[in-house]
């Protein structure tokens, strides 16, 4: 379906919707970051411009990429512009309740903890984008302060390695599907537009906002090869790429030279370079904040404010591990850690799936279409009980509905209720039109050469669930012939997961197996650290990386 | 793929044609560009382009929608540089890195041979690396090419750097220069890829890995035609700068299924003569030619775009603007395609789905014929399947297109009136 909507935006030469509502949080002041590496060198930071003021960014230019010194320099005021963001909604809390297990009597009792009301928003251009933030984050969590280590070789100046680890724990964050801490707008956009071109295209910021937004007087295609190819009679791009990478002629002809001007220190060339880069990241930095207009035009999804739940206990948990001098996070995962983060991510993404087709009847109808829900108007409700000592209510509804859902014997299928209540029902059988005993072997009669609105199904359903505790249905909860109603084969929330982070509660530190038991008397910070979190005594800090005279980064 | 002498020189003779004549130079195919052709094996217009050295940058420039390529010199360098460190004494690093992955005992230093390739011509650094290749076997003759007195003893280390190997691609022979190839003591060799990503915390970019393994498999197969007796290791060795350092270090990739996914491929290639046999006499790709002529050129020889080309293939721009103009469904992605059983052509989807034709968009300017001077099969193809699926109307897929078209509209009108009123609730 969603190949379809990309044909009718080809055809009409202007993107079409995939979305219908907003399907991922956009903070009242997200923190836009747009950064740039120098061609082949792991990342080496070439500029950035960051902040949350559209009209005045922050500009940020490393003059000579391989230069430590100028490096750290930019590091640090990266570091001046983006931590102050990132830690500002550290302190305004409020309390939760949670289960807890007592460590001494074994026993589960309820316990206050801390959540953050808010938990800051990054936003970059692309996936790219995002993959150098995690990148960043690696290059600088493990440095040493000359405070932390004044041995050490080269000093990284304060606040960088703190940074470095608040941008590994967003560029993982990234990685769990329906977060929105760290967004990248290319993948934002194409999730609720569909273009007229291939996915692939869909990764060039510029040509995806062409399609979006084309301006005046050109189709969307036309718009799209502009920003793809358009070049000025100096051969340089119209709409340089959204970063991290450069475009080559601009790194040739323009930035090459203006660089050598700055190592022969010839006065005025670290100006020059600057504006180099100026001119390569304001237009993708108008392009972010069109994006997020483009966005706000959307209302935002029932469900987006329930999953950011889960990213602000993710920020809290992150907060109370620096708070309680917690080691960096580990290089690699451990596999117990691994394994876990591999599970959170596969149960969010069945919950954000469902969530995401409640939410939105665009996204409702994907699914509808591939057969995993079904929506019909109620023909007939007949009320029934259930055998056995306790009597309980299960009705028998039936449907008409034009779509083919891939229902047999035992499937259950679900409906959501008013206030995030829930129903389940089971499948009974077809009926056809007429006869009441309809077997549930012969769903239709029809071979699929009908208009798509003429073969209407009729299907029975026996509710099982979400009618109250009584012996007779709580009111409004059996729907009414002439209802409409939309069923899912898929569950709303997905199995195993509790309401709860649970990759978060195991710290880092924590994640491999148990071997070494934590030392006794040590006391935990109750009530502020993550749930779960036994009590440790400081493991010992990771070692720094090796530093050289040639390293990047 | 053996040829008899006859067809092969007029095979030459006829590529050489196509290239513009005799003193057009052919462009070397390297082992990126044969990867990529192993990717796409079912274009006919690359695989005729690149068999016949057509400089295909040019040709792109030509045609008015160049190459996005380009190579900023900050890489380069950065490239360059990395290569020399691991060759640098030599190429003692690189030995050490080799032996710590295989396991064996790396030799003293300067126990290892570095014979010199350099030779005029491609087909005499394919001599000579041929000898080198087998440094025991050929006894006097590799001795006698071997530099500074590092004669390769019996069993011994060689590292061949910049060597030059020949592959018989669809009919034509392809130049191939590895990095490096090494030659143990057991008379095996391992083919090393040098490459300036990073390997951060033991892992590194899949899709650079993949690529620098598919490149390696080509090498082996080269070495495997080069007509030498050995045997190459399955492992090929990559090395890249550790972490945020300058500092290699090294990991060997096994590169059995890209070899065999390689050679099928190539094999699956269509042979040159058939492909050349195809076009009118007097067709030529020299990008000296004027466009119009060059575009007819190039229209005659069919194409397979989809939009991966645009990372793998100078003419991407070019066969997209087709492609486009065209209507074609690969345009929006190979998986759309997949989608979409027999349609071919956005406009038959959008008549099939029966969706509203929102107004005069590209594809349906191309329908009209707009584009008479392409010519060529990209043109003729979408008429004939309009057609088709129109007659189609009850079979399967159109009906599953109309369903999703109703159920789109359905939903994006309920969205867009009262959103407190959709039926999914
Ligand atoms: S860009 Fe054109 S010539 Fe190149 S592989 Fe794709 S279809 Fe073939």
């Amino acid at each position: 379906m969603s190949a379809l909507a990309r044909m009718e935006a080809a055809a009409a030469g202007l993107a079409q919707p995939r979305a219908t509502v907003r399907h991922r949080r956009l903070a009242e002041r997200p923190l836009v970051f747009v950064p740039l590496t120098t061609a082949g060198e792991a990342g080496a930071p070439l500029g950035a411009m960051a902040g949350t003021e559209r009209e005045s960014p922050v500009l940020l230019v490393v003059p000579q990429p391989r230069d430590r010194d100028l490096r750290f320099a930019f590091l640090a005021r990266l570091a001046g512009v983006v931590l102050p963001h990132l830690e500002s909604a550290q302190d305004e809390i409020e309390w939760e309740e949670r289960k807890e297990t007592d460590p001494e009597t074994g026993k589960k009792e309820t316990v206050q903890v801390e959540l953050c009301v808010d938990a800051p928003q990054l936003i970059v251009p692309n996936g790219p984008g995002a993959d150098f933030v995690r990148l960043l984050g690696r290059s600088m969590r493990f440095r040493r302060t000359a405070e932390e280590d004044p041995e050490g070789p080269y000093p990284a100046p304060p606040g960088v390695p703190l940074l470095g680890r608040w941008l590994t724990l967003y560029g993982e964050r990234a990685r769990v599907p329906g977060s929105s801490l760290l967004l990248s707008m290319t993948e934002l956009l194409s999730r609720h537009w569909a273009t007229g071109q291939s996915a692939l295209e869909d990764q060039h910021l510029g040509a995806l906002l062409a399609w979006i937004d084309p301006p005046e007087g050109l189709s969307g295609g036309e718009a799209a090869l502009r920003a793809e190819v358009g070049r000025d009679s100096a051969g340089q791009l119209l709409c340089p790429p959204a970063g991290p990478a450069t475009d080559p002629a601009f790194d040739n002809r323009l930035l090459a030279p203006a660089i050598d001007r700055f190592d022969a220190r010839l006065p005025g060339a670290e100006d020059e370079v600057r504006e180099l880069v100026a001119s390569q990241l304001r237009p993708a930095w108008d392009a972010v904040w069109r994006g997020i207009d483009l966005l706000r035009t959307l209302p935002e999804g029932e469900r987006v404010t329930e999953r950011f739940k889960r990213d602000r206990w993710s920020y809290t948990a992150h907060r109370d591990r620096v708070r309680s001098g917690e080691p960096p996070q580990p290089r690699r995962d451990d596999a117990v850690t691994a394994a876990a983060k591999l599970a959170q991510r596969e149960r969010e993404q069945a919950r954000l799936e469902a969530q995401e087709a409640l939410d939105d009847p665009l996204v409702m109808a994907e699914r509808r279409f591939a057969g995993e829900a079904f929506a019909g108007e109620v023909t007939a409700v007949e009320m029934a009980y259930s055998e056995g000592k306790r009597a309980m209510p299960r009705p028998l509804v039936t449907l008409s509905t034009d779509d083919r859902p891939h229902l047999g014997g035992g499937v259950k299928v679900h409906r959501a209720l008013v206030e995030g209540a829930r129903q389940s029902a089971e499948f009974v059988r077809y009926e056809t039109e007429g006869d009441g005993d309809g077997d549930a072997d012969a769903p239709r009669a029809g071979d699929g050469t009908g208009t798509g609105t003429g073969d209407a199904t009729l299907v029975t359903l026996r509710l099982t669930s979400g009618m109250g505790r009584g012996k007779e249905p709580a009111p409004g909860t059996v729907p009414e012939k002439g209802e409409r109603l939309c069923w899912t084969l898929f569950e709303h929330t997905p199995r195993g997961g509790p309401e709860l982070p649970e990759v978060e509660d195991t710290p880092w530190t924590h994640g491999g197996p148990p071997a070494e038991p934590a030392p006794a008397g040590v006391p935990a910070p109750r009530g502020t650290t993550a749930p779960g979190a036994a009590p440790t005594a400081p493991p010992q800090p990771p070692l720094p990386d090796p530093v050289t005279s040639e390293d990047l980064l | 793929m053996t040829h008899s002498d006859g067809s092969q020189s007029a095979l030459r003779r006829r590529l050489a044609e196509l290239r513009g004549g005799p003193d057009v130079p052919p462009r070397p195919l390297d082992a990126r560009a044969l990867a990529a052709l192993a990717a796409n094996p079912g274009c006919r217009r690359r695989a005729l382009l690149d068999g016949a050295g057509v400089d295909k940058a040019a040709l792109a420039e030509a045609l008015g929608a160049p190459a996005p390529f380009g190579q900023s010199q900050f890489a380069f360098a950065r490239g360059n540089s990395f290569e020399a460190k691991v060759k640098a004494d030599g190429g003692a690093e690189l030995i050490r890195l080799l032996c710590a992955s295989t396991g064996e005992t790396p030799p003293e230093p300067g126990e290892v041979a570095l014979p010199d390739l350099s030779a005029d011509g491609p087909s005499g650094r394919t001599a000579r690396t041929r000898l080198a290749l087998a440094p025991s076997r050929a006894g006097d003759e590799a001795a006698a090419g071997t530099a500074e007195g590092g004669t390769a003893a019996e069993g011994g280390w060689a590292l061949l750097f910049h060597p030059m190997l020949a592959l018989d691609v669809a009919g034509s022979t392809a130049y191939l220069e590895p990095d490096a190839i090494a030659v143990h003591p057991d008379g095996s060799w391992t083919v090393a890829e040098i490459k300036s990503f990073p390997v951060l915390d033991g892992s590194a970019d899949a899709a650079k890995v993949g690529a620098a393994a598919r490149q390696a498999a080509v090498y082996a197969l080269a070495l495997e035609e080069s007509g030498v007796t050995g045997e190459v290791r399955e492992q090929a060795l990559l090395v890249c700068p550790k972490d945020f350092s300058n500092l290699p270090t090294a990991h060997g990739i096994d590169i059995r299924k890209q070899r065999a996914a390689t050679r099928r491929q190539l094999a699956r290639l269509t042979r040159l003569e058939e492909i050349a046999a195809a076009l009118p006499r007097e067709t030529v790709f020299d990008p000296a030619r004027p466009a119009p002529e060059l575009i007819s050129a190039v229209e005659s020889v069919p194409a397979a775009y989809a939009p991966e080309c645009l990372s793998t293939c100078e003419l991407a721009f070019h066969c997209r603007d087709r492609a486009r103009a065209a209507g074609a469904v690969e345009s929006l992605g190979r998986s759309v395609r997949g989608e979409l059983g027999g349609f071919t052509t956005i406009d038959a989807v959008l008549s099939a789905a029966g969706a509203p034709h929102t107004g005069g968009g590209d594809a349906a300017g191309a329908e009209s014929g707009q584009d008479a001077g392409a010519g060529g099969n990209a043109g003729a193809g979408p008429g004939a399947d309009t057609g088709h699926a129109g007659a189609g109307s009850g079979d399967p897929a159109a009906v599953a297109l109309r369903r999703a078209a109703r159920l789109r509209a359905e939903a994006l009108g309920a969205g867009r009136t009262d959103s407190r009123v959709t039926p999914c609730r």
